[in-house]
């Protein structure tokens, strides 16, 4: 099966760039032609996964891989873990500092939206080395 | 006949094939090809902006002459409002209104009287609900069409609203078939237009199949006459009926701002407008009900056929309101319905590399691959706005590898040391003998 791949670096040290990755991931799904609703939950899902990598690690890798009945993305950094992902799963959890809050930005609805929007996700998480998380989003 | 009408068209005698509109057009719809610009009709949304930015003036908006409204027994002229911000010193509408009729209309009916009804429909079918929230103003028909080639999740947010030119040209028509008794064929309403879009509009109507109005006359064409016409006025007729919601349509901000709810935004700029959608596309504007998008920066006061500088223009109908009443049109019982469009506003893919996923999926792994191996630089030699666009062009079969320079002086580069390596390769004893 054909499979199309796209690797990002997500700066950790620019927040204006955050949002950028997903921007274009979204933009070479719609040439494709790609399903509208799994377009727009994938940008939705990779949109929160990139700010939740520069709020909390310091940036990251995103890995996209496009087939044609499913889009499958990893989100890598080298930031401080989750301590808790269950607590961390609740909506209206947040770890995000004040700065961010001010921007309109965690207000602890970052995981449970990616949740929602994907058809499985997965979580590999360790404290003090980092977290990546994997997510699927099923063309219908 | 064309597939596509387009107001925007371009005079190839004095294109040059520069690179400033092709970089500037928002739907990559201009390559230059054999040295003249060429517009790609599927994608052209008419917005005007390679118009405002061509140097040499080759991108023209089409539109109708004057001449136009003789075809019909009864002419009404229905001035879009931004015309109102092109004289100094204006301070009442009826001047204009009186000049157009001086100049061979029977009849003026302004097009922010249609404006203030598609308000007051808006407030109404907001506060029922019965919008997808959060409603997009379908006013700017370069919007909608830009909405329509590129933000397809975003076509069902599209307020289903005939315009205010459409809306002001039926009553305009029904009013003057009562008062004379012609039938309607023989009524013409015709559009005083600050913008390229408009006309394309009236030939090719979204949203309902057919246009009320007759024809589109530009207010750079009108304006100089008109001009001398007002100055020479002896009576003013009382012809305006138009509140400051009406006129406020003519700037940015107007529409939103007459719906009187503070959960709007209203951008203007072609740019401005792409990054709005952006972000209501992925839903990240949740908060608002209504998105007022202008492709010309201030509004329909800048648009390309206007004469004024927007920003201007705009000052001048903050005067020129101040004592207007707030609105001095109403919509009648039963009305409200026949301003609904007919159809859905439907995606069209034109951007799209394949109908078959596998195989735009095949192509963009090719594109992927030549994108790599091209300079990067943007720089629009080639006559495609990006090194991007160049491969996409390649793999559509409608461009080749060597229309970049860069490519191209590789090429000839290793050519030339191919050539000096086999100048270098002559047996020695053959040159020799020689005489």
């Amino acid at each position: 099966m054909s499979c199309i791949k796209m690797k990002y670096e997500v700066p950790g040290d620019d927040f204006t760039r955050a949002g950028e990755a997903s921007s274009m991931v979204k933009r070479k799904l719609k040439q494709l032609g790609y399903n509208p609703d799994a377009i727009r939950r994938v940008a939705i899902a990779m949109y929160e996964g990139e700010i939740n990598m520069v709020i909390h690690a310091g940036g990251g890798v995103a890995e996209v891989e496009v087939y044609p009945d499913r889009v499958e993305i990893a989100l890598i950094d080298q930031g401080p873990g989750i301590a808790d992902v269950e607590m961390a799963m609740q909506e209206g959890y947040s770890t995000a500092p004040d700065n961010v809050r001010s921007l309109g930005f965690g207000a602890g609805m970052g995981l449970p939206n990616i949740k929602k929007y994907t058809d499985a996700m997965r979580i590999d998480t360790e404290v003090g080395k980092g977290t990546t998380m994997y997510l699927t989003v099923k063309a219908k | 006949m064309e597939r596509y009408f387009h107001s925007v068209t371009l005079d190839a005698d004095k294109c040059c094939g520069c690179t400033n509109c092709i970089k500037r057009c928002p739907t990559e719809a201009i390559r230059v090809r054999n040295g003249k610009a060429q517009i790609i009709s599927e994608r052209c949304i008419d917005c005007g902006e390679c118009i405002r930015v061509c140097p040499h003036h080759a991108k023209k908006a089409k539109s109708d002459p004057l001449s136009i409204i003789e075809n019909k027994k009864y002419k009404i002229a229905i001035p879009a409002p931004a015309l109102f911000g092109q004289f100094n010193n204006l301070d009442d509408i009826d001047v204009v209104l009186t000049g157009l009729k001086e100049m061979g209309f029977d009849h003026v009916f302004e097009v922010s009287r249609g404006a203030e009804l598609v308000s007051e429909a808006t407030r109404r079918l907001m506060a029922e609900g019965k919008l997808q929230r959060p409603v997009i103003s379908s006013a700017c028909p370069a919007v909608v069409r830009l909405i329509r080639v590129r933000f397809p999740d975003l076509c069902a947010h599209v307020l289903p609203m005939d315009s205010p030119m459409e809306i002001t040209a039926r009553l305009a028509k029904k009013e003057a078939v009562e008062k004379t008794g012609l039938p309607m064929e023989e009524i013409g309403a015709y559009f005083i237009t600050p913008c390229a879009a408009k006309v394309t509009d009236v030939k090719e109507p979204i949203g309902s199949g057919r246009s009320w109005v007759d024809g589109a006359i530009s207010i750079s064409e009108i304006f100089p006459k008109l001009s001398h016409v007002m100055d020479k006025l002896e009576q003013i007729e009382p012809i305006g009926c138009s509140g400051l919601i009406g006129v406020s349509w003519a700037g940015s901000g107007g529409e939103a701002a007459a719906l009187l709810n503070e959960k709007y935004l209203a951008a203007d700029g072609v740019e401005n407008i792409i990054r709005v959608l952006e972000e209501l596309e992925d839903e990240r504007l949740r908060e608002l009900d209504f998105v007022e998008l202008n492709a010309c920066s201030g509004g329909c006061v800048g648009g390309v056929l206007t004469v004024e500088n927007a920003y201007v223009a705009k000052a001048r109908l903050q005067r020129l309101r101040k004592y207007l009443p707030v609105s001095c049109n109403h919509l009648e019982k039963d009305f409200l319905p026949k301003m609904m469009w007919t159809d859905e506003l439907e995606f069209a893919p034109v951007l799209n590399l394949s109908n078959d996923l596998e195989e735009a999926m095949r192509m963009m792994e090719e594109i992927d691959r030549i994108c790599a191996e091209l300079p990067g630089l943007d720089c629009g030699s080639c006559g495609a706005p990006s090194c991007r666009a160049l491969a996409e062009d390649m793999v559509r079969g409608e461009a080749r590898k060597s229309d970049c320079i860069f490519v191209l002086r590789e090429q000839i580069q290793d050519m030339a040391s191919t050539l000096s390596s086999m100048g270098g390769f002559i047996p020695k004893h053959h040159t020799e003998e020689e005489p």
